[in-house]
C-alpha cells in the first residue's frame, strides 16, 4: 500500500504547474469559504450572545402561559422557596428578577408610551452590564427611588438627569398605577427601539407602582455556557412544576434562530456553488492525468497490477490534490481569521445602522471554531472522492491492447 | 518440456464488417529455455500473437496453454495475477514508470507480489547488475539512454521470476550498440539461467541471435526454423 501511496504522490508532481494551478484553485476556495463560514458563525455567535446577555438570558422562568399572553396579570409569585429552588439547581451561575409592564410617561410637555422594567440593579448589571452603558448621571443604587431612562427617550421627552418623570398606567388586576420619579441616569442602549422606550427602576418600586407586590414577569437565569443549558433546563422544569413556564434561549428566540438557519442555508448554497466550480477544476486535471497516462496504465495492468490497485493509486492522486489545497488553505486562513476574531470589522453606513436598529453591535465578528476548518476539509474530501470515481470508471473499462497502442 | 502450447489460434478483427484475420490458425509450442524470434512483415500478426500468448488479448478461436493453464479461459483478475507470476513483458517503448528510479521500477512488480524488503533489495541489485546498470540504480528513466531504459525494462520483466519473457520489438528504438548490448544480456540470461525469451521483431540482428525463427505472414506460420 505504501508503494501505491508513494506512486500516487509522485504522480501528482509529474506536471508541477498543472498540479499547482489546481491546488491553488482549491486553496483560494478554502480560504474564501473558511473566511465566509467564520464570518457567518461569528455573527451568529455575536447575535446569540447579544440576545442572551442583553435581554433573554439562557433560561427564563415565567408563570405558565406568560409567554403567549404577556400581561401583568400573568405574573409569578416570587417566593424565597422559588428563589432557593432555582439557586440550588446545579449549573445556575446567576439569576435576576424582572417585572415588565407598559405605562404612559410624561415630562413637562410630552407624553409617551414606555416600557417600565423593574430590576435588581446589581444582579441585572452582572448579566446585562447596564452600568457600562450609562452616558449621563448614575446607575441605580440599592434602595434607589429614581429611574434610569434610555437616551432616545430622554431626548424625545427633553429630560435630563435630575428631572422628574411621571408614569401612569394599569397595574395588577386593573388597579391604577401612578408615580413620579427622579431621573438618576441616562443609558445608551444599542437597540434604538429599546433606547427610545425603556425606563429602569428597582423591582420593588415597580411592584409598588403596579400593585404587584412579590410578583415578577420573569426570572432570568444564566448558566456557564450554551452547552450547560439543557441539563439546567430539564432540572428546573422538573423541580418547579407545572405552574411555571421554563424556557430556554432557543425557545425564546425562535425567529432569530430561524433567520440564522436560513442564512446558514444560503451560505451552504453559495459555498456549494464555489466547491462545484473548484470540483470541475479538479475533474479537468484528473481527466488530463488519466488521458495522458492511458498507455502507462495499460503497461501496469499488463505486467500484473490489478485494476483495483491501479484505481486506488488514481483515487489517492485525486485525494492528494484536494488535500494539498485544503491543508494549504486552512494553514493560510487560520492567521487571517485569528486576526479578524480579535479585530472585528466595523460596519458603517446603512448596514451598520441596520445592525444597531436590530440591537446588535455594528461589527462583523469572526469565529475560529474547529468546524469552520474541518468542514472545508470534509467538503473537499467528499468532492475528491466523487471525482475519484472518474478514474475508477475509466480503469474498469480499460482495454490493455487499446491502452498500449495509445 | 513445453512451456507454451498454442492450438489452432485465430484472431479476427471486425468480424461483422470486413473480417481481418490477424492470426489465422496458428499451432505452435515453445520449450523451456528457447530463444525464439517471431518475424514477418508489418501487419502479419506478430504482435497480436504475442499479445494473445501474454493474455493481453483474447483469441477468436483456439487456446493458449501455459504450463498447463489455458490463459485465454482465465477471468480478468485471475489472468492479471497469472501474468504477474508467469510472464515477463518487454515493450518496444520501454514503458518504465517515469516517476520511479531504476531500482523502484524493478522492485515494483515484487511489491505487487508481496515480496519482503530483503528479497526485493537482493533481487533488484542482482538484476540491475546482470543488465549492467548497477551504477544507475537510483536514476530515473529520463536520466537513462534508450538502451539503458530497455535494460531496466528487461530487469523489470525478470523481477517476478517469470516462466518466460515476451518482448515486442525490443530493439526497434535502439541504436546498434545498444541493440548488441541488450541482445548479449538477454542471450546470457537465456543461456546461464535458462530463461525463455520470445521476441517479435523486424531486426535482423535479433534474428541472427535467435536459435529459433518463426516466420508469419497473413496471420499464419510460413516457416519455423530451429538453428
Amino acid at each position: 500500500m505504501f508503494e501505491h501511496i508513494s506512486l500516487a504522490w509522485r504522480n501528482i508532481w509529474r506536471n508541477k504547474r498543472r498540479t499547482l494551478i489546481t491546488t491553488a484553485s482549491i486553496f483560494f476556495g478554502v480560504v474564501l469559504s473558511a473566511f465566509m463560514t467564520s464570518m457567518q458563525e461569528g455573527s451568529y455567535e455575536q447575535y446569540i450572545k447579544t440576545v442572551v446577555n442583553f435581554y433573554s438570558g439562557y433560561i427564563q422562568i415565567h408563570k405558565a402561559g406568560y409567554w403567549d399572553d404577556k400581561v401583568i396579570n400573568n405574573t409569578l409569585v416570587y417566593t424565597p422557596e422559588v428563589e432557593r429552588t432555582i439557586r440550588q439547581t446545579s449549573g445556575v451561575t446567576m439569576l435576576t428578577p424582572r417585572l415588565e409592564n407598559f405605562a404612559l410617561a410624561s415630562s413637562e410637555e410630552i407624553t409617551k408610551g414606555v416600557l417600565v422594567l423593574g430590576i435588581d440593579p446589581q444582579k441585572e448589571d452582572s448579566i446585562t452590564r447596564i452600568s457600562k452603558k450609562i452616558i449621563y448621571g448614575n446607575y441605580l443604587r440599592p434602595n434607589d427611588n429614581g429611574v434610569v431612562i434610555g437616551s432616545g427617550l430622554a431626548g424625545f421627552m427633553k429630560l435630563n438627569v435630575g428631572d422628574t418623570l411621571v408614569l401612569i398606567g394599569q397595574g395588577f388586576h386593573g388597579s391604577s398605577a401612578a408615580g413620579k420619579y427622579p431621573v438618576r441616569g441616562i443609558v445608551k442602549q444599542p437597540s434604538p427601539e429599546l433606547d427610545r422606550t425603556v425606563v429602569y427602576m428597582l423591582v420593588a418600586q415597580c411592584q409598588e407602582l403596579f400593585s404587584a407586590s412579590g410578583r415578577l414577569t420573569s426570572v432570568v437565569i444564566m448558566v456557564t455556557d450554551k452547552d450547560a443549558v439543557p441539563p439546567v433546563f430539564q432540572s428546573l422544569k422538573k423541580s418547579l412544576g407545572k405552574d411555571f413556564e421554563v424556557m430556554d434561549w432557543q425557545e425564546m428566540n425562535r425567529i432569530l434562530l430561524k433567520q440564522i438557519e436560513s442564512d446558514r442555508a444560503q451560505g451552504v448554497i453559495t459555498k456549494g456553488i464555489l466547491y462545484v466550480i473548484i470540483g470541475f477544476g479538479i475533474l479537468g486535471t484528473i481527466m488530463m492525468m488519466v488521458a495522458e497516462r492511458k498507455k502507462e496504465m495499460g503497461v501496469l495492468v499488463a505486467i500484473g497490477m490489478q485494476k483495483s490497485k491501479l484505481a486506488s493509486v488514481l483515487v489517492f492522486e485525486t485525494i492528494f490534490i484536494g488535500m494539498v489545497g485544503v491543508i494549504a488553505g486552512i494553514v493560510a486562513s487560520i492567521p487571517v481569521i485569528w486576526y479578524f476574531m480579535f479585530h472585528p470589522i466595523l460596519m458603517t453606513g446603512q448596514a451598520g445602522e441596520m445592525m444597531l436598529e436590530m440591537g446588535f453591535d455594528p461589527y462583523l465578528s469572526f469565529s475560529i471554531m474547529p468546524s469552520v476548518f474541518y468542514n472545508q476539509a470534509l467538503t473537499v474530501f467528499i468532492f475528491t472522492l466523487i471525482i475519484g470515481l472518474y478514474p475508477v470508471f475509466i480503469i474498469s473499462r480499460l482495454k490493455i491492447i487499446k491502452a498500449l497502442r495509445n | 518440456m513445453n512451456i507454451i502450447e498454442i492450438t489452432d489460434l485465430h484472431k479476427v478483427y471486425d468480424q461483422e464488417a470486413v473480417p481481418v484475420w490477424a492470426v489465422n490458425g496458428i499451432t505452435l509450442s515453445f520449450e523451456v529455455g528457447e530463444f525464439a524470434a517471431i518475424v514477418g512483415p508489418s501487419g502479419s500478426g506478430k504482435t497480436t500473437l504475442l499479445n494473445i500468448i501474454g493474455g493481453l488479448d483474447d483469441p477468436t478461436k483456439g487456446n493458449v496453454v501455459i504450463d498447463g493453464v489455458t490463459i485465454n479461459k482465465l477471468g480478468g483478475r485471475q489472468r492479471t495475477d497469472f501474468r504477474m507470476k508467469n510472464i515477463g513483458f518487454v515493450f518496444q517503448a520501454y514503458n518504465l514508470i517515469p516517476v520511479f528510479t531504476a531500482r523502484e521500477n524493478v522492485e515494483f512488480i515484487m511489491h505487487l507480489q508481496g515480496k519482503n524488503k530483503n528479497e526485493r533489495d537482493k533481487r533488484t541489485k542482482e538484476l540491475l547488475e546482470a543488465v549492467g546498470l548497477a551504477d544507475r540504480i537510483d536514476s530515473r528513466p529520463n536520466k537513462l539512454s534508450g538502451g539503458q531504459q530497455q535494460r531496466v525494462a528487461v530487469a523489470r520483466a525478470l523481477a517476478s521470476k517469470p516462466k518466460f519473457i515476451l518482448a515486442d520489438e525490443p530493439t526497434a528504438n535502439l541504436d546498434s550498440k545498444s541493440t548488441e548490448n541488450l541482445l548479449d544480456i538477454m542471450e546470457k540470461l537465456n543461456r546461464n539461467e535458462n530463461i525463455t525469451f520470445i521476441f517479435s521483431t523486424h531486426d535482423q540482428r535479433v534474428v541472427n541471435k535467435a536459435r529459433r525463427v518463426i516466420t508469419i505472414e497473413d496471420g499464419a506460420v510460413v516457416s519455423d526454423i530451429r538453428k
